[in-house]
This record gives structure tokens, sequence and C-alpha cells, in this order.
């Protein structure tokens, strides 16, 4: 199963990035490959608009089936992640990655309802 | 003649000026060619203060892109042009969203294969009243509908299409500096900026002046509620050589008679003496203006 993180870095040790659609990069942990790969969000500081749709989009084509992220995504990306078939978890703005996939594992996050 | 009363901050006396400006220009000058426009298309409310007959209401349309599957190559050419990301491929499917959609044509003019035919979408009313001699046009936006430029534009181009050249618009318009200001400001022959003369009223009033320079407009200042805060908005006005036009006091009274919904200058002198200022130098614009 693949599980994305809206992060403030690509290591494990990073900071979580609370926010979806401006968030700075998307780490995807591949739990089969136990393998992290990240993709670096950062030129969406530039958009004025629709940051959260062109998140959501990536995250569309990474397919990750778990998101983990902070305050949740805003009506039209969760259209997007609706569509992608994306399950969502909140809560999860402040701490390291690591930690918050322990916390993911213990279900100790709550599921975005939407 | 289009005067657009404007200003950076909002709660500063926008609508109080433009009604009780409309009805002191039409009452004094005798003239039936008033025209009053609620432009503050997400709350208007100039409507509060006038008892208006209902002359007509019709429903405005924006132009929106809609997917048709049939023919469509999934090239995503339409996500490439859209400045606004409204328009997304998604694996086998395009989404469209609405709100986020300018109305450029761009996505449907472009595809290759005409599957994103624009449709109408309505996006509110359009109401026209008789105020005594005033003609009052109201735009309101329906709930769930983000976008006021589109509808602020077409109520300007109603009135325009409307009324005589020779009228004397009076356009209330949204507060703030973004677009919706710069619709409803942009062709005015010259925009009133309404502050107070206080630290957050000289900050918006800033903005507001530097969003008219950019747009290359004539402006001149209205203090409401002078006397309380502080100077520096006179100072200020005066350093960057524009004119204050009038100074609506500062009075509790007056703050009864608009929680009221009634006309201000009817039971307040000093605020009839105002309204004479500003009405004389639009006068005196209006004749001087070479066309």
């Amino acid at each position: 199963m693949k599980i994305a993180f809206t992060t403030k870095g690509n290591e494990w040790d990073s900071e979580m990035d609370p926010r979806f659609g401006r968030t700075e990069f998307i780490l995807i942990y591949d739990e089969e490959k136990d393998e992290l790969t990240s993709y670096d969000n950062r030129t969406i500081a530039d958009v004025a608009h629709g940051a959260g749709p062109q998140t959501a989009q990536k995250l569309f084509e990474l397919e990750p089936e778990v998101l983990i992220t902070g305050n949740g995504p805003g009506g039209n990306a969760a259209t997007v992640l609706k569509e992608a078939k994306v399950k969502i978890y909140i809560g999860a703005g402040s701490g390291t990655v690591k930690e918050m996939f322990d916390k993911y594992k213990n279900n100790e996050l709550k599921e975005f309802a939407g | 003649m289009k005067i657009a009363i404007a200003s950076g901050k909002g709660g500063t006396g926008k609508t109080t000026l433009s009604v009780n400006l409309a009805v002191f220009l039409s009452e004094t000058y005798k003239t039936n060619n008033i025209v009053l426009i609620d432009l503050d298309v997400e709350e208007p409310n100039s409507g509060l203060f006038l008892n208006g007959k209902l002359i007509s209401s019709e429903s405005k349309y924006r132009m929106i892109p809609k997917w048709n599957p049939e023919k469509c190559t999934l090239c995503g050419n339409c996500q490439k042009v859209c400045n606004f990301h409204a328009v997304l491929k998604l694996g086998k499917k395009i989404a469209v969203f609405n709100e986020l959609c300018h109305g450029c044509y761009a996505c449907s003019e472009l595809c290759p294969t005409g599957s994103l035919p624009m449709v109408k979408e309505k996006m509110g009313e359009l109401k026209q009243f008789e105020v005594g001699n005033i003609n009052f046009i109201e735009s309101r936006l329906d709930i769930g509908q983000e976008q006021a430029v589109p509808l602020i534009s077409q109520t300007i181009d109603f009135v325009e299409n409307q009324f005589d050249d020779d009228s004397i618009f009076i356009y209330d318009s949204p507060p703030g500096t973004s677009c919706p200001v710069i619709e409803a400001t942009k062709d005015a022959d010259i925009v009133i900026l309404i502050t107070e003369p206080t630290p957050f009223g000289l900050h918006d009033l800033k903005l507001a002046i530097e969003t008219m320079d950019e747009l290359k407009q004539e402006y001149a200042v209205v203090i409401n509620r002078a006397n309380i805060g502080d100077d520096s908005v006179e100072k200020y006005c005066k350093e960057r050589n524009i004119q204050i036009i009038a100074k609506i006091p500062n009075d509790r009274k007056i703050a009864e008679i608009y929680s009221k919904g009634e006309l201000i200058y009817k039971q307040i002198p000093e605020m009839k003496e105002e309204l004479k200022k500003i009405g004389k130098y639009i006068f005196e614009m209006k004749n001087g203006e070479k066309r």
C-alpha cells in the first residue's frame, strides 16, 4: 500500500506540513517496497488560484491509497481525492512524518469526513 | 458622468454616502437623470435605505465549460491552458470546477475535439427600481456563487445601455482592493474614496490609492466620522496633494438614523453641507469635462 504525507521535507524526520493544497512536499511511502519517495510541490507558492485541486491532481497521479495530512483538503480538492478514492486522515499537521506514520498505524488519526 | 464610491476599508460609509448623495443630487438639482447602482453584489445594501418601486427583474448568467466525453481524446490541452486550475484531467475524466472558472473560453476554444462547449450558469439577479425620480439598480449574486466580477461587469453594461450618457451614475462599489473593486471603478470618471481618520483607515486608504494609481484613475477623498482618531489621513492627503472634498462629522445621531434605514442629510444639516460640497465638485467636473 502507498501512503502519502504532506510535509516540509523529504525524510522520515521531516516536519509535517499542516496545509494540503500548499504543502511544500508530498512524501510517498510504499509499504511493499519499503521505499520513501518525494515530490517537490514548492512551485505551488506562485499559484494564486486553485492550489487545492492542483495538488490533489498530483496526488491523483501518484495513486496513494491513504493520505495523511493536517487540516484536510478544501471542497474542490476533496472532490478530486474522492474521485481518486484516497482515504484521508487528518490532525497530523505537526510532528515528524515518522511520528504521524506511527500514529496512523495505531489508529490514532481521525478520518476526514469531507 | 460615472462616479464610483469606493474605499479600501469596509464599513467606512460607501453606501451611506452613495444613497444620500444620489437622493440629495436629484432633489437639489431637480434632475431625473440620477442612476444609483449597487455594485457590491456579494451583499448589496443600498436598497435598505430606499423605498423603490420594482420596475424589472432579470436573471444574469455566466458561461462555463461543460465536458462532453463523446469525442474527448483526453489530450489534456484544456488543463494546460487554464490559468486557474478550473479544468483538470483526472484519469479518464475531465473535471470542471465551476467556482474556479473565470469564463475565459480558453479550454473550450482550444479543445481540438470541441469537447468543452460553454454553457450558461445562473449567477444572480439584476433588479431595477424607481425611487422618486432616481433610477436604482441592484445586482445580487446567488448563494454559492463566488465570483463577483462577471455580475458587476454585466450590471455596468446594463446601465450603460439602459440610460442616457448624460446621466449621473453613482456606483456603490464593493470594499477592498481586489478584482471586484477594480471592475467597479476602472471605467469611472472619478473615484471618491471614503475613509475614516484612523490608522486603520489610513492604511487601507493607502492601498486603495495605490490601486487607483495603478489604474491611472482620478480620485478624491471624503473623510467620514471626522474628528475621531488622528490627523494622519489629512496629513497624508496634503503631502500627496490629494483633494479632500468633504468631511462628514462623527455624530451618534447619524448612527441612529442609519440604523433606522433613513437618509442622514434630511435630519442632519451638517451632512447636507458636506453633500453640497461633493455635489459642487461633481458638477464642476462634469461641466469642465472635455470629451
